[in-house]
């Protein structure tokens, strides 16, 4: 799946990687954040 | 999924369409990767959020897939990813993300 131009949800997790996280690896891939989140499933 | 997000993400597909987006978890547990995965796809599977019944299709990827790894600037991956990666269990998410609704593998 190519990220490049892409819109992205993160849906990042408190126990594995978090929203924010994902959100800045995708943006290096030339993909734009549109909706970040970390959830907590405890 | 929080009833919410599945709100939130109903409304970031209505506003730009399925086509141009992505959603990338970063779930270690895999109940909660299937259920995320699952909701954005299929839809909700406890049919009590917005997505009940709502197959929105999208495609869904976890941050510690390889192909994923792959476009990422490796020093940002090391930064956000690299300690937390040293810590959860990294085979057993990938084979879960090969098994999300959509991929061939699955």
């Amino acid at each position: 799946m190519k990220l490049d131009g892409k819109k992205v949800i993160a849906l990042g997790e408190r126990d594995g990687v978090p929203g924010p996280a994902i959100a800045e690896c995708v943006r290096s891939a030339g993909a734009e954040p549109v909706f970040v989140e970390t959830e907590c499933f405890v | 999924m929080d009833p919410e997000n599945q709100d939130r993400i109903k409304s970031l597909v209505d506003e730009h369409g399925a086509d141009d987006l992505v959603v990338v978890l970063g779930a270690a547990d895999l109940e909660a990767l299937e259920v995320a995965a699952e909701t954005v796809t299929l839809g909700d599977p406890a049919y009590v959020g917005p997505l009940a019944g709502v197959q929105l299709g999208l495609p869904v990827v976890h941050i510690l897939e390889e192909d994923v790894r792959q476009q990422v600037d490796p020093s940002i991956y090391d930064e956000q990813v690299g300690l937390l990666e040293m810590t959860l269990d990294v085979d057993q998410i990938k084979r879960a993300a090969a098994t999300f609704p959509g991929r061939d593998g699955a």
